[in-house]
């Protein structure tokens, strides 16, 4: 029976990708561990072995075919003594049988009812209803992925201004481990886009000395888990110098990088420190959701006098949005949006949080049910006016993070809520967040610790006394 | 590359086993007698006051080591950064900044450095290139390390002096800079005050590698064993030092042999080691009392130096003064230099 080789994952968020290259043709002979094609994605390329022998049968999708899904057949080996005539019989029972089997982690998400990979190919959901204030009307705007937003954005403040310069592991010759830094090494050169050995501690410290003496480094870190080990330098050495020198020696620093859970990828890798850095004065946190928010932000990051941790999501990175189209687009800190405006119920999230957010109220609307979608955007410092203001309107509030809920952001969240507008509450607040237990590897248990979107809308409904 | 580091450890070798280091003129004598005898002054004016209940907290005193930070600041030019752990009020005396202002932040005084925000541990001065005063042990190694990534990226031929204890030398982030500071031939001097005991524990306790001067070896860097109690020995070190970071060859580490004579903190009862012991090194090593023999010998009055003392004692107790008398900060204060 011909062999089908299936369009391979070259990571566990990977739905899609080119086929870029054919490096052998049909009907050459094939060895296991021989280089057949070329695949690649907007972050990485990487070869295609074969793990079975033969012949090069049939290719099914030729070179330069964009978008090919994971798991699609794109070639058939023929074994020993097979010929062409034995292709038919490789059809589709096989394909079918071989797909469920060994179906990766992306593939299976994308049957989820929650966020994540189903919405990769639409565009980001950040332009529902309400336009955003920060854009003037009449703006062209351009479609980018979130990838790219970042990267634009660190070019743009380092052609500004000649102390910006960005550090980090494997932010250079390989381009950025999620290809965030994609060019940039190219156009600066190594003298400001540095790759770092492994050493968060190390070179942690080293950027927070950097800027105490006034240059403006962005640290990378390939994820936020890892930064667990430069925490100390976050904290007791860039949050409170400028307090303990008495103003004399302040630290203007972005530390960015995914944040919170990935895919499938478990527990050591999937924590959301949201909560963690947003309890720190000293501080600035910012978590963005739509591509042209984490453009903006990140430009106001950087020129931000004060440390500010930009926690950014490897889900959210190959979204597409629109970015204002303007020379010098940037957002201020400290300010929440409402992306959907309603009148029954506040949900308030930031960061992928807003995938479920989003869509819960969408579903919500179908019940009649209409929800004020609220993108926290900066955790701290908190834009408590807007989510009162929201809460005096609508009287009910649900919060969505990833985190977990004890001593969570959401927690925050409730407290201020009560504090300022508990004689407009009709409902407690509600929180969904993800569960309170170490990120599983097992795909259905990861699915059940993250929150989702039935989570929110039976919250919000719940809160409506519906 | 090989050859130079060589030669470095050849002059460590020389500087440990035999031969005086260079002289001073007189007048450097006299410099470092008057700063060294600053500092000594004012730790034991330090250590009166925290007695006498006025500064609080943590107080750690430099008495004894005051040849390293003396030696050091003489080699150095300005511009050049320092920085370094908790007990750093030597070296905020060393770089120039004013006995008063240190004094009122070791008693929480709004005239204090960091307006008596930060305490004996956190003091800085932009002014003096001093960027603190760190209390997490080590940290300050990788910051210093930041401070000379910045002289490489500005391309100005400033050094950065990152100062740590023998017990800081067995953290981590030590050898995370070291590597990278090799690795970006980055200008900075590390300077292991070496006083033989990480709080209660001494060397031997605690370090696998006692010879501090190697603690570089499997990154490359050079590094020398310095006679931490003779203040021209150390100069000699910084100047080496100095030269090698300045002509872009990358970090040099000097390992400061030096002896603390009271206790880790003022809380300290020093049981880990014997009277004798101490009062050995003061008598033997005393970096002070080298100096002061010196310049009598090259036919100083004794009242010359009595004045010189005199006078330092006159700026430890108008700093003292000031520092009990000052206001604290003001309520508002609490709030402010959070975010800028």
């Amino acid at each position: 029976m011909p062999i089908q080789v299936l369009m391979p994952a070259l990571s566990p968020t990977m739905e899609k990708g080119n086929l870029a290259k054919w490096l052998k043709k049909e009907g050459e002979t094939i060895k296991s561990g021989d280089v057949i094609a070329e695949i690649e994605t907007d972050k990485a390329t990487m070869e295609v072995e074969a793990t079975d022998e033969g012949t090069l049968g049939k290719i099914l999708i030729p070179e330069g075919t964009a978008d090919v899904a994971v798991n699609t057949p794109i070639a058939t080996i023929l074994a020993d003594g097979e010929s062409a005539a034995d292709l038919a019989k490789a059809a589709a029972p096989a394909k079918q049988e071989k797909a469920a089997e060994s179906a990766p982690p992306a593939a299976a998400k994308a049957e989820a009812p929650a966020p994540k990979a189903s919405e990769k190919a639409a565009p980001a959901p950040q332009a529902v209803a309400e336009p955003d204030p920060e854009v003037p009307a009449g703006t062209e705007m351009i479609t980018q992925t979130i990838r790219e937003a970042l990267r634009d954005a660190m070019a743009e403040e380092m052609r500004r201004d000649p102390d910006v310069f960005v550090m980090g592991e494997e932010v250079a010759e390989y381009q950025g481990a999620y290809k965030v830094t994609q060019g940039l090494l190219q156009e600066f050169g190594a003298k400001r886009v540095i790759d770092t050995p492994i050493t968060e501690h190390g070179f942690a410290g080293v950027g927070v000395g950097a800027a105490m003496t006034g240059l403006k480094p962005i640290v990378e870190f390939m994820t936020f888990n890892f930064a667990m080990q430069a925490i100390d330098q976050i904290i007791n050495s860039a949050a409170k110098t400028l307090y303990m020198s008495g103003g004399q020696m302040g630290c203007s620093i972005v530390f960015r990088g995914p944040n919170g859970a990935a895919a499938r990828v478990a527990a050591q890798h999937s924590q959301d420190y949201s909560a963690w850095y947003s309890s720190v004065p000293g501080l600035k946190v910012v978590a963005p959701f739509s591509a042209a928010d984490y453009k903006g932000l990140l430009k106001a990051a950087i020129r931000d006098p004060n440390p500010v941790i930009f926690l950014e999501n490897e889900m959210l990175y190959g979204h597409t949005g629109e970015v204002p189209k303007l020379d010098d687009f940037v957002i201020p800190i400290g300010k929440a949006r409402i992306v959907r405006s309603g009148s029954h119920v506040t949900i308030i999230s930031w960061s992928n949080g807003m995938s479920y957010a989003l869509k819960a109220a969408d579903e919500l609307a179908k019940e009649g049910i209409e929800a004020e979608v609220i993108d926290l955007r900066t955790l701290r410092p908190m834009d408590t006016e807007t989510l009162v203001n929201s809460v005096k309107k609508t009287g009910r509030a649900v919060t969505v993070e990833e985190g977990w809920a004890q001593s969570g952001v959401g927690a925050e969240i409730a407290a201020r809520i009560m504090e300022n507008a508990f004689d407009y509450l009709d409902a407690p607040v509600t929180r969904v967040s993800g569960k309170d237990v170490p990120m599983p590897y097992a795909a259905n248990l990861e699915k059940l610790a993250l929150p989702s979107v039935a989570e929110v809308v039976e919250a919000a409904k719940a809160v409506c006394y519906r | 590359m090989a050859a130079p580091k060589k030669a470095a450890a050849g002059a460590a070798q020389d500087k440990t086993d035999g031969g005086s280091p260079p002289e001073f003129t007189k007048e450097q004598e006299l410099k470092a007698f008057r700063e060294m005898l600053l500092i000594r002054r004012f730790e034991e004016k330090a250590g009166q006051l925290y007695g006498m209940g006025a500064i609080g907290g943590f107080c750690h005193l430099y008495i004894g080591q005051e040849a390293v930070v003396v030696g050091m600041q003489m080699a150095l030019k300005l511009g050049d950064q320092v920085i370094t752990g908790y007990r750093d009020h030597g070296h905020m005396l060393a770089t120039g900044m004013e006995a008063k202002g240190v004094m009122a932040e070791l008693t929480g005084r709004r005239g204090g450095y960091s307006k008596g925000k930060g305490g004996s541990m956190h003091m800085f001065s932009k002014e003096k290139h001093f960027y603190g005063g760190h209390g997490i042990v080590g940290a300050q190694v990788s910051l210093g390390t930041g401070l000379a990534f910045a002289n490489h990226y500005r391309g100005n031929d400033n050094v950065s002096v990152a100062y740590f204890g023998d017990g800081a030398a067995n953290q981590g982030q030590v050898y995370e800079s070291f590597n990278m500071a090799e690795l970006w031939k980055l200008p900075v001097i590390y300077v292991i005050e070496n006083n033989r005991y990480a709080m209660g524990t001494s060397v031997s306790r605690a370090s696998a590698q006692q010879d501090f001067s190697k603690r570089g070896a499997s990154f490359n860097i050079p590094g020398l064993q310095v006679d931490g109690m003779d203040v021209r020995a150390v100069k000699a070190a910084g100047d080496e030092a100095a030269a090698w970071c300045r002509s872009g060859k990358g970090p040099m580490i000097l390992e400061m042999q030096t002896y603390r004579y009271r206790g880790h903190s003022m809380s300290d009862p020093a049981k880990y080691r014997t009277r004798e012991e101490v009062e050995k090194v003061r008598h033997d090593q005393d970096p002070i009392e080298q100096v002061r023999n010196r310049l009598l010998a090259a036919k100083v009055s004794e009242q010359d130096l009595k004045a010189i003392d005199a006078e330092v004692r006159d700026i430890v107790n108008a700093s003292a003064d000031f520092a009990q008398h000052d206001p604290e900060p003001e309520a508002a204060e609490l709030w402010t230099d959070v975010y800028r």
